[in-house]
């Protein structure tokens, strides 16, 4: 005998991004929630090179880590700035300041995330056009601010470390927050997001790195990072479905539900594991050493904002 | 509305009057001037059972106007708000970005997207109580299923209602404190 | 990748933002007040508001146009009309859908292609109404004025009534008479001497104890009584709703009898038995004002709880505990006599036996059974000459249906078909959309084709309009007046419909068209009034009202007296209009023209296995076809669903959402409507919303949304005492469509 259903529920209701299916945040907004912690990731990584003394070791990525992230950021932005319904009314955000409101604060970091970035980029630009011989850069004003600068490069990598830090949690706790969405009600999204965001920052970083000193360095980190990654999505879906009701009906969407192939096999499989695999062998010096993990890396950071925004909207709580 | 004296306003649908009609829904729409394709208010109808033992629940539904409102913490302008002198939650339209955020927040799904880029949802048609009227969905309910009033006045009939009946509000383990309540 | 693209995709990116920033250079934070005026955004006020009829359904609340700008921005209930209360259904408050419907007919029409081809030109009125006078007075003269046929629903079809009976043709029809309440009328008339009209004369907010039998008030709409059902409910009436259908109302029933469909009249028999048997009845109410007991008693014998229990499938337990409740809280309880009654073509005799469980419950009079309505006085226009006497009405043979209170649309038709007993030529159509209206659509259409003549008179492009060949396009209750409202209620009034803006396009009012027609075919000696106005300012002053209430009633919309004494002093008579003055429990007049005196159950053909008996009903939002184009309805139930048990669905390998054809015994199929899995019917039938599955092209929200139950009611059983169409069947298979 079939199990029957026997609740049946009928709603007149039917405006649009709500009814009959929830999708008030489309492509947008995980695109965006990418770039964040991409940036945040080439930021951490910038900075944790300059405070750990290994600026030669990293040079790239302590180099050109805040440089890359400033157009990223604006990539990111861009999303977001798609995604608002009332595009006129984008600076509202910066009329106030709503402590209780992640996407307040969010579009604070934002901000001085860009100011922040702006310092060690200009360096990075400084040190570019001095070794091609870039004429305006000798005027007296750039060499003032370049020596200022130059006196404060601790202070300016503790900066960047914490408010990258602070905006890869944030692209989690953005979720997070919205306890009306069993799947993103989990604290651990801010952390996995971070985690996420660290690792799509290396990716990067390795790919576009020449040095391959720094490649390897970066890869064995990121096996790091994704071995933690996979463990707070173990614990997010373990939270999910030892929770209550809606949580377990949440954790029953990636296991077993509509977004289980999804999941498992994109975000899961290609996006952490095979590319751990690949990597692994190649320092195993069993495969040769390709790109295509670090690629992987990157879709798959993007594939986890897609999924888990997409299925934070397939269910609410209660009838 | 006399200056200085703030109210809790609520609403409360009585599940044995309401027959799910819809005339609150269609007047709240014109009253409102709700765009086509948009509803603040709509009925819900839960049967649960089996032939022939069955029991159902039917009921008009709209914004709570929860006391620890999702939408008000998620908005990151202050355009969701709590208007002090009604406890209702209102929104500013000049002030929404149509962020999303408050639509995501809200366990009862009662935001949409204004045409015009704002996000919108019932004002329990304050512009109305505070000239005396009642809302327009009470006001047309054939059956006079919907109290809406001041919880801190135990004279109105929302308060009597909540006193002399069985009251229940949707969702509770979201933990809001929805000031819309079924009653029986 | 290189340093200089990257260089160039952040300037690129920078340049961006700084172009957006630029744009955005008007809203910087310094403009944005973080306290904006709370009141900016309110709702605007509007300007006027004017007191009407409303006409979404024939109920006929009172009605409160408010207008901005000279545009009706919304509707609410009229205060001092006693239907409404200061309160409305959704369909009144929805009126301006059809007010507002760009669809709507706003030009004369005149025909250009085959009938039913929908192909028109555009005509001035003088030309449509020269040539409607012209082949309406041709049609009389040649066959006969009775050789014109009427069909009517609504306020404006008493002009045309008018224009008929002063050319000298009986032949009017309303299909509200032998299409839905018609049964009613004679059940209660037989068994009480007097029908019930409309509002029904029930005192539902103050009963103890109701049942519903088929009525789905809540789904059912008529603002009133649904007003008093949820007062009653509120109040712990006791609610027993007979229903297959798990109804809104069965949902708040303490008990909800899911009555194997085609045998209510053998549970209404069997509830009288035990009533009778266990000695419930009210007796000294009967002793002084029926007639019959014993005989009653008698014929209803064979109903015991075991036997009613195989027919209807409702367990004996709770058919003595629903009579107990209903015995219990007598007089002040009610068995609800229904409204569209049409379903097994023994109607009647089940409304008779309603009315005889009535009678035992002795509620006639009675606090929360059936008042005494009272109407105000409202004499004609002074005047009007008598009509010229005509032949009998064509709709039935010498003899047939003996007991027909009203000229039955269906029999019309049948003459229109046959020529029998004399051929009708032309038909009036007003405001009643005969295909999706008169059962088997077929019959209706070869009947137009034996027509010289046909005219239609509506507000919106409905499917007979497609079938006219002349089309005047009349404006909504919002934009005219009609003929003054004085119906019977409990609290006498007089309503009045007013026009509340300018009629849009070339709509005009019904009187004015039969006004103008008339007097093209010589009959202006009937409209002998300038205009509404004068018509219902000359009524008013006929009937001895005074200034100050006409200005009452213009500005108000309504005019009310006191209630009147609505129920019966205890132990008084009361005059009962049969042939005995009693109560006829045992109907001698039936015995003498060959029916059964006291009702006898029949059981119906039942479907066979895998069809569904097809039952309809309605959603609040709708009446009928009517409103199913109403862009402000449609938003609430934008399209008809058919119901259907999940475990009937199951075998047939179908699941909630698909979408189906029903198929009917003869063949005929609906087009594709969707599938609702719910456990609210009973795995043996399957029901439907009416008013959807429209044809009609114009129709453009309409057309071809959702099924059509009447495409698939090709079969009827005409009931023997007063001709009405029990419709209820028809059984249906469901095909699925393929996408």
């Amino acid at each position: 005998m079939q199990q029957e259903i026997f609740v049946e529920e009928v709603s007149t209701r039917q405006n649009p991004h709500v009814d009959p299916g929830l999708h008030f945040w489309g492509w947008e907004v995980p695109v965006y929630l990418f770039f964040g912690g991409l940036v945040a990731g080439l930021l951490v990584l910038y900075a944790a090179a300059e405070l750990t003394g290994n600026r030669r070791k990293l040079p790239f990525s302590s180099r050109w880590g805040p440089f890359l992230a400033l157009p990223l950021l604006g990539l990111g932005l861009f999303a977001l700035f798609l995604d608002l319904e009332y595009k006129s009314h984008v600076l509202r955000f910066y009329g106030t300041l709503k402590l209780r409101s992640p996407m307040s604060w969010g579009s604070w970091i934002l901000i001085l995330v860009a100011v922040a970035a702006l310092a060690p980029a200009w360096q990075s630009l400084c040190t570019e056009g001095r070794r091609r011989g870039w004429a305006w850069l000798r005027r007296p004003a750039w060499r003032n601010l370049q020596r200022f600068l130059n006196h404060r490069r601790k202070s300016m990598a503790w900066l960047n470390l914490s408010l990258g830090v602070a905006l890869g949690i944030y692209t989690g706790i953005l979720l997070s927050s919205l306890a009306a969405r069993p799947v993103w009600s989990s604290t651990i999204l801010g952390p996995l997001f971070l985690i996420s965001g660290l690792s799509t920052g290396l990716a990067l970083c390795a790919w576009l790195t020449r040095s391959k000193l720094e490649r390897h360095f970066l890869v064995r980190l990121d096996l790091i990072l994704i071995a933690v990654e996979l463990l707070f999505l173990s614990l997010w879906l373990f939270g999910l479905s030892s929770g209550g009701e809606a949580a377990r009906q949440a954790a029953q969407l990636f296991l077993g539900g509509p977004y289980t192939a999804v999941f498992w096999t994109l975000v899961v499989g290609a996006g952490l594991l095979v590319p751990a695999l690949l990597e692994t062998m190649a320092i195993l010096r069993r495969w040769p050493e390709t790109r295509v993990g670090l690629a992987l890396i990157l879709v798959g950071g993007l594939m986890l904002r897609f999924v888990l925004v997409d299925a934070g909207q397939a269910m609410g709580i209660g009838g | 509305m006399p200056a200085g004296v703030n109210k809790r306003l609520g609403m409360a649908v009585n599940l044995n009057r309401c027959v799910g009609c819809s005339a609150c829904a269609i007047a709240c729409k014109s009253e409102n001037n709700v765009p086509p394709g948009r509803l603040r208010r709509w009925i819900h109808e839960k049967t649960a059972g089996r032939f022939p033992d069955l029991k159902m629940q039917i009921w008009s539904e709209s914004c709570m106007h929860c006391e620890d409102a999702p939408c008000v913490h998620s908005c990151p302008t202050g355009a969701s708000h709590v208007d002090a002198a009604t406890g209702t939650v209102q929104v500013h339209p000049e002030l929404c970005t149509g962020c999303k955020a408050c639509m995501a927040s809200c366990p009862y799904d009662a935001r949409y997207v204004h045409p015009d880029g704002y996000i919108d949802k019932c004002t329990l048609c304050v512009h109305k109580l505070e000239h005396g009227e009642e809302a327009a969905c009470q006001s047309i309910c054939p059956t006079s299923a919907i109290a809406v009033g001041d919880l801190d006045d135990p004279t109105s009939e929302i308060s009597r209602w909540l006193r002399d009946r069985n009251a229940l509000v949707r969702k509770p383990e979201a933990g809001t404190k929805p000031k819309f309540f079924l009653v029986e | 990748m290189s340093l200089q693209n990257l260089t160039r995709r952040k300037f690129l990116a920078i340049g961006s933002v700084a172009a957006g920033g630029a744009a955005l250079a008007g809203y910087l934070p310094g403009r944005i007040s973080l306290n904006p005026d709370r009141q900016a955004h309110w709702p605007q006020p509007t300007d006027r508001m004017v007191s009407t009829v409303c006409e979404m359904c024939f109920w006929r609340c009172g009605v409160q146009a408010h207008l901005r700008d000279g545009q009706v921005t919304a509707l609410t209930g009229n205060p001092a009309h006693p239907l409404s209360r200061g309160r409305l259904c959704p369909r009144g408050a929805g009126g301006i859908g059809n007010l507002y419907d760009p669809d709507r007919l706003v030009k004369p029409l005149i025909r250009e292609g085959e009938r039913g081809d929908e192909r028109f030109r555009e005509a001035e009125w003088d030309e449509a109404l020269d040539l409607v006078a012209d082949r309406l007075q041709g049609i009389a003269d040649q066959y006969g004025p009775e050789s014109l046929a009427m069909f009517y629903h609504g306020a404006g079809g008493g002009f045309f009534k008018t224009l008929l009976k002063a050319l000298g043709s009986p032949n009017s029809a309303a299909p509200s008479y032998a299409q839905c309440r018609g049964p009613r009328e004679v059940g209660f008339e037989l068994t009480f001497g007097e029908g019930l009209g409309s509002p029904e004369p029930l005192d539902l907010a103050h009963t103890h104890a109701l049942a519903l039998i088929g009525s789905h008030l809540g789904e059912n709409m008529h603002n009133t009584q649904v007003q008093d059902f949820a007062d009653a409910v509120d109040s712990g009436c006791h609610l027993i709703v007979v229903d297959p259908r798990f109804s809104v109302a069965a949902g708040k029933a303490e008990h909800w009898l899911a009555i194997r469909p085609g045998t209510d009249l053998a549970l209404i028999l069997g509830w009288i038995h035990l009533i009778l048997a266990e000695g419930w009845e009210q007796k000294a109410f009967l002793a002084q004002n029926a007639v019959g007991l014993e005989a009653l008693r008698k014929a209803v014998a064979k109903y015991t709880p075991e036997a009613v229990f195989l027919e209807t499938g409702i367990r004996s337990g709770q058919l003595r505990e629903t009579a107990r409740l209903l015995a219990k809280a007598a007089p002040h309880a009610l068995v609800h006599p229904g409204r569209h009654v049409t379903w097994y073509g023994d109607d009647a005799q089940r409304s008779r036996a309603i009315a005889i469980l009535n009678a035992l419950l002795g509620n006639w009079g009675q606090s929360g059974g059936i008042y005494l309505p009272g109407q105000m006085e409202l004499k004609a226009f002074p005047g009007l000459p008598t009509f010229p006497k005509s032949k009998n009405p064509a709709d039935r043979k010498a003899g047939q249906y003996p007991f027909a209170g009203s000229v039955l649309a269906n029999g019309l038709r049948e003459a229109t078909l046959s020529g029998e007993p004399y051929p009708i030529k032309a038909w009036l159509v007003y405001g009643t959309n005969l295909p999706m209206v008169l059962p088997n659509p077929k019959q209706t259409e070869e009947a137009i084709h034996n027509l010289d003549f046909l005219v239609a008179i509506d507000t919106m492009p409905a499917e007979i309009t497609g079938w006219a060949d002349v089309v005047l396009p009349e404006c909504t209750y919002l934009e005219r007046h009609d003929d003054l409202f004085a119906p019977f209620y409990r609290q006498p009034f007089l309503a009045l419909r007013q026009p509340v803006v300018d009629p849009i396009g070339d709509s005009k009012p019904a009187w004015w068209m039969a006004k103008q027609l008339a007097e093209r075919m010589g009959l202006g000696a009937w409209f002998p009034w300038q205009d509404a106005e004068e018509l219902i300012e000359g009524r008013l002053r006929a009937s001895g009202y005074q200034d100050d209430q006409i200005d009452t009633l213009f500005q108000k919309g309504a005019l009310s007296e006191q209630e009147t004494a609505i129920y019966l002093q205890d132990g008084e008579d009361y005059p009962f209009a049969t042939p005995s003055g009693k109560i006829e429990l045992y109907s001698q007049q039936l015995a003498d023209a060959g029916f059964d005196p006291v009702p006898v159950y029949r059981r119906p053909e039942m479907p066979g296995q895998g069809q569904f008996r097809l039952l309809t009903g309605r959603a609040p939002v709708h009446t009928f076809g009517r409103t199913t184009n109403n862009a402000v309805l449609l938003e609430h139930y934008p399209e008809n669903e058919v119901w259907v048990n999940p475990a009937a669905l199951r075998n047939l390998g179908l699941v909630n959402g698909d979408r189906v054809l029903l198929k009917n015994q003869d063949g005929a199929q609906t087009g594709p409507i969707r599938v609702r899995a719910t456990q609210r019917i009973r795995p043996d039938s399957a029901f439907m919303v009416h008013g959807f599955g429209h044809k009609a092209r114009k129709l453009r929200r309409a057309v071809s949304v959702g099924g059509d139950d009447n495409e698939v009611t090709t079969r009827f059983q005409v009931d023997p005492l007063m001709g009405g169409t029990g419709m209820n069947v028809n059984f249906v298979t469901l095909e699925k469509v393929e996408v």
